[in-house]
């Protein structure tokens, strides 16, 4: 299969290691990976603050460099939510109205890819350590992906996963976490706790965004809690 | 233009442009909204399950009775209600009682030998008030949630029940319905032509959580609520 | 930033930093919902429970002309009187002219949010009456002279400690720790207003339109003793409470009970249908209604958010509400707080001054799953947000938005930025976490991850 995938900026920018493992699990898997140059970004943080007329701007080209495909894989839930349901809404009404529901159809997050279309779980992935792991809201409730990163998760060699107290959002939230700092912040440090209490060495999550929070507030206060991507997990060897 | 009318009018004027049905755009998938409306009279498929018979009924109530800290007695016949309250006004130290003239009422309390305070026609609050209980019967009990169905019919008035600091419930075999929905069919078979003014479910004694969200039994109600049920 | 806004950012700052108030509301909310999911796995289909009680709200909002006249005529029928106020100041006029008419004095009042909507202690005890709140959580809040912090739990932000302190100081009662003792010294205090009161006031979880009735959901006891001794009962409440059909509370009480308080069923569900009739011992003589509109209507009226009048008030949306948790109740400055409060706040009192607490949301949706009838709570968020921006736009984003666009769109210059940011975060840790830092939100108590020596782009370009 040929597999379009869609990394979004902050990863291209910050974590390229994930989409790195991503490459690599997909054609170790067998499958031929194409990344259009022209989809870089979802258009989220212009249509998470109000601004939908500059966020279509954006998503248009998404849209049309992603269009073409056979599937698409995405790199993080929150892209993944905006790509497959709020481009329903941003472009009802307007002539991309199909192609938007047609995207839709032929959309995945990472691990649901993984689990729900290709039915794989096993890649033969060694991680040796204690883990805890943080669902992105994004993902958990507009994609409601859950049970997807466990199974995967639960195939690795020498994991442990232990799960938080709480199913609670981190706090970051986008364009949220500048606007609302003190909130943002006060809602990773109740985060934090709740892995601190895990006991777990690792923070693992389907979400890069999410990471880059948590891991801010980690480094901050200088834990030794780490945060991880589920994909470079899963591309240990 | 009254009040009531332009209320009206600016309802009429909002509603002229439809509203998405709900489960709409973001939904996950669920039934068509119409065979929901259809099956909406019978929340029975989702609301908790109640057994079949009598006795998984009383099992469950019995359940429920001991979660909600209701005194749940279970007694051959009527004639047991008399052996129970005056193990009641013993123990309690009953002095006076409020009562209403319903005829298991007036059957259980003919020789327990206390003043009665009778809310029947009428009756002054602050003696109401100073009664160590109130005796009432019941339309019905629910198995599902543990409840006592009472009317400003079947329980003398609104305050006998909810007044005197404990209310002892006098319900026979018979009235101990499955759950809710039965609960309701018999309240519009029985009332359905001419409602009480007040009808309420009674489900344990009177509780409050507002310091702490800690339990503490007998907020403005009654501190304690025994339920006596013949199996006659 | 308005005068809202900016009190609203300056309390959330400070209680996201008290973290007593953290400790103190994550272990309350910690025991109802241990509780609540207790309760709620005993459903044999609880998402389908939701979906038909979204549907029958939709039905009894989307007809709402229809239902609440025949509620009033059923109602009207039976001898109580229907009052119909648009605007809070004509609730507030009804119901003090009908006190001066009844000579009354003294009002013993039950919970009704509502009535906390249009100010009307204050408009009471300003016309010369005396107004008790007999709610245990309220009569708290009343004697501190706030309002609730919590449309179900009213004095959540409090310790057992402060309520001691408080009943000391306003009720000469010996100090104790023990939440029973309280409880009992409140207990004996209202008993003697409610023996004197002239007027029982009330408001109402559901109106049945079918049969006439009110339905009110409550643990203490305080509102069926408010609906039995006074002489006058009246009951305010907002037109959306109406429910077509009297079976349609075998659905909507234990629901209610559930999220609202993690319980079955509430300790009373009482059903009100009129004063006290011919062969009832006892009841008001008297019974009004005040219907609410109060820009209720102009909720209405956007198709698209129709549904937040679907609200029964459970609070499950604040109780799982991480910003709620964080920023406290009282932060927000509105009656009705949490999700559902940023949700309608905007639209019942301007979108421009209350546009504010729709951005302060992570849009997690935690609300929207928890919600008993499905209100779709954070993508009114996101439509608030939408009609804030187009509406009045602030300049400065709008223009951060199209230069976003403009860069992100084209790949050369979108590379460029990149290599030119690399070179720049060089001199970041000269600024990191300072004020003069243009990431200052940030890094104030995060670090920020430097942008990577080769991106994924570069990456995967020198693959090819
Ligand atoms: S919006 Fe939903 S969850 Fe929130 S208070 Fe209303 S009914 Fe409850």
């Amino acid at each position: 299969m040929v597999v379009t995938l869609f990394i979004p900026c902050f990863v291209d920018m910050m974590y390229p290691r994930v989409g790195i493992s991503m490459v690599r699990i997909l054609e170790r898997l067998g499958h031929s990976v194409r990344c259009p140059e022209s989809a870089a970004c979802c258009g989220q943080p212009a249509f998470n603050s109000g601004y939908w007329d500059e966020a279509r701007t954006v998503a248009e080209k998404t849209l049309q460099a992603l269009a073409d495909s056979e599937v698409v894989v995405i790199a993080s839930g929150s892209c993944g939510a905006m790509i497959k349901k709020f481009y329903l809404d941003l472009f009802r009404g307007t002539p991309n109205e199909r192609a938007a529901a047609d995207l839709a159809g032929k959309c995945y997050e990472f691990s649901d890819f993984l689990v729900t279309r290709l039915g794989v779980t096993d890649l033969g992935a060694h991680f040796p350590a204690k883990v805890t792991f943080h669902d992105g809201c994004h993902g958990l409730r507009e994609l409601r992906i859950k049970s997807q990163p466990r199974k995967l998760l639960e195939k690795v060699r020498g994991v442990q996963l232990v799960e938080m107290a709480e199913e609670v959002c981190c706090g970051f939230g986008g364009t949220f976490a500048a606007k609302f700092p003190m909130i943002s912040t006060a809602m990773g440090e109740v985060k934090c706790s709740h892995a601190l209490a895990t006991g777990a060495e690792y923070i693992v999550s389907n979400d890069s965004s999410c990471l880059m929070h948590i891991q801010g507030l980690l480094d901050r206060q200088k834990s030794k809690l780490k945060t991880i991507h589920l994909a470079e997990v899963l591309a240990t060897t | 233009m009254t009040e009531r009318e332009k209320i009206l009018g600016r309802i009429r004027e909002a509603l002229s442009v439809a509203a998405p049905r709900p489960g709409g755009a973001h939904a996950e998938s669920t039934p068509a909204a119409a065979s929901v409306m259809a099956q909406s009279s019978t929340p029975r498929s989702w609301l908790p399950k109640v057994g079949e018979g009598y006795a998984e009924r009383l099992e469950l109530f019995r359940q429920q009775s001991s979660d909600l800290k209701t005194e749940l007695r279970v007694v051959a016949s009527t004639g047991g209600f008399r052996d129970e309250l005056r193990r009641l006004r013993e123990s309690d130290g009953w002095k006076k009682i409020g009562a209403h003239a319903g005829t298991l009422v007036k059957g259980a309390i003919a020789d327990l030998g206390l003043p009665v305070c009778w809310t029947d026609s009428g009756y002054k609050v602050e003696e109401l008030e100073n009664c160590d209980a109130g005796i009432t019967e019941c339309d019905a009990l629910v198995a599902q949630t543990g409840s006592v169905l009472i009317t400003s019919r079947s329980a003398g008035g609104r305050a006998l029940s909810v007044l005197p600091p404990h209310h002892v419930v006098l319900a026979r075999r018979s009235q101990l319905l499955a759950d809710l929905p039965e609960a309701f069919a018999l309240i519009r078979q029985r009332y359905g032509t001419d409602y009480p003014s007040f009808i309420s479910f009674v489900t344990g004694p009177s509780r409050t959580g507002d310091i702490e969200r800690i339990l503490v039994l007998g907020a403005h109600g009654p501190r304690k609520l025994t339920i006596l049920l013949s199996e006659e | 930033m308005n005068t809202s806004a900016r009190q609203f950012k300056e309390q959330a700052t400070l209680l996201t930093q008290d973290l007593r108030h953290r400790q103190l509301i994550q272990t309350a909310i910690g025991k109802y919902e241990v509780v609540r999911d207790r309760v709620r796995s005993r459903y044999q289909d609880w998402n389908a429970a939701r979906q038909a009680a979204a549907e029958i709200k939709w039905e009894a909002v989307n007809h709402l002309d229809e239902h609440l006249t025949r509620f009033a005529t059923q109602l009207e029928a039976r001898g109580a009187k229907v009052h119909w106020a648009s605007t809070g100041a004509q609730a507030r006029e009804i119901i003090t002219n009908l006190l001066r008419e009844k000579q009354a004095r003294s009002i013993i009042k039950s919970k009704a949010m509502t009535s906390e909507e249009i100010h009307l202690n204050a408009a009471l005890e300003q016309a010369g009456f005396e107004v008790v709140e007999s709610d245990l959580g309220e009569f708290i809040v009343q004697l501190r002279k706030e309002p609730p912090y919590h449309i179900v739990f009213p004095a959540m932000h409090l310790t057992r400690h402060q309520i001691s302190e408080l009943f000391t100081r306003e009720l000469g009662s010996a100090p104790t720790a023990d939440p029973e003792e309280l409880t009992l010294i409140a207990r004996r205090v209202l008993r003697q207003k409610y023996v004197r009161a002239d007027v029982g006031f009330t408001g109402a979880n559901f109106a049945i339109a079918e049969t006439g009735m009110i339905s009110i959901t409550e643990n203490e006891g305080n509102a069926r003793l408010t609906a039995a001794l006074p002489q006058v009962m009246v009951t305010l409440l907002g037109i959306e409470k109406i429910l077509p059909r009297l079976e349609d509370l075998a659905l909507f009480l234990p629901m209610l009970a559930t999220v609202g308080a993690g319980q079955g069923l509430t300790c009373y569900n009482s059903f009100y249908g009129g004063p006290r009739r011919p062969g009832e011992p006892d009841g008001p003589e008297e019974y009004h209604v005040v219907l609410l509109d109060n820009r209720r209507t102009e909720l209405l009226a956007d198709a698209e958010q129709r549904d937040s009048l679907h609200c029964i008030r459970c609070g499950g949306c604040l109780n799982v509400c991480p910003i709620y948790r964080n920023v406290g109740g009282h932060s927000y400055g509105t009656t009705y707080s949490g999700p559902v409060g940023s949700v309608i706040t905007p639209h019942l009192r301007g979108l421009l001054e209350w546009k504010h607490l729709s951005y302060a949301s992570s849009l997690c949706g935690a609300c929207t799953d928890i919600c008993p009838v499905k209100i779709d709570l954070h993508h009114h968020l996101l439509q608030n947000r939408r009609n804030a921006s187009a509406s009045k736009p602030s300049r400065l984003e709008r223009l951060a938005f199209k230069v976003f666009a403009y860069v992100i769109n084209r790949p050369g210059c979108y590379a460029l930025v990149k290599k030119v940011g690399r070179m720049a975060q060089r001199l970041h840790p000269l600024v990191k976490g300072s004020r003069l830092d243009p990431a200052y939100a940030w890094t104030k108590t995060r670090d920020l991850p430097p942008i990577a020596k080769q991106t994924f782009k570069e990456y995967w370009s020198s693959r090819k």
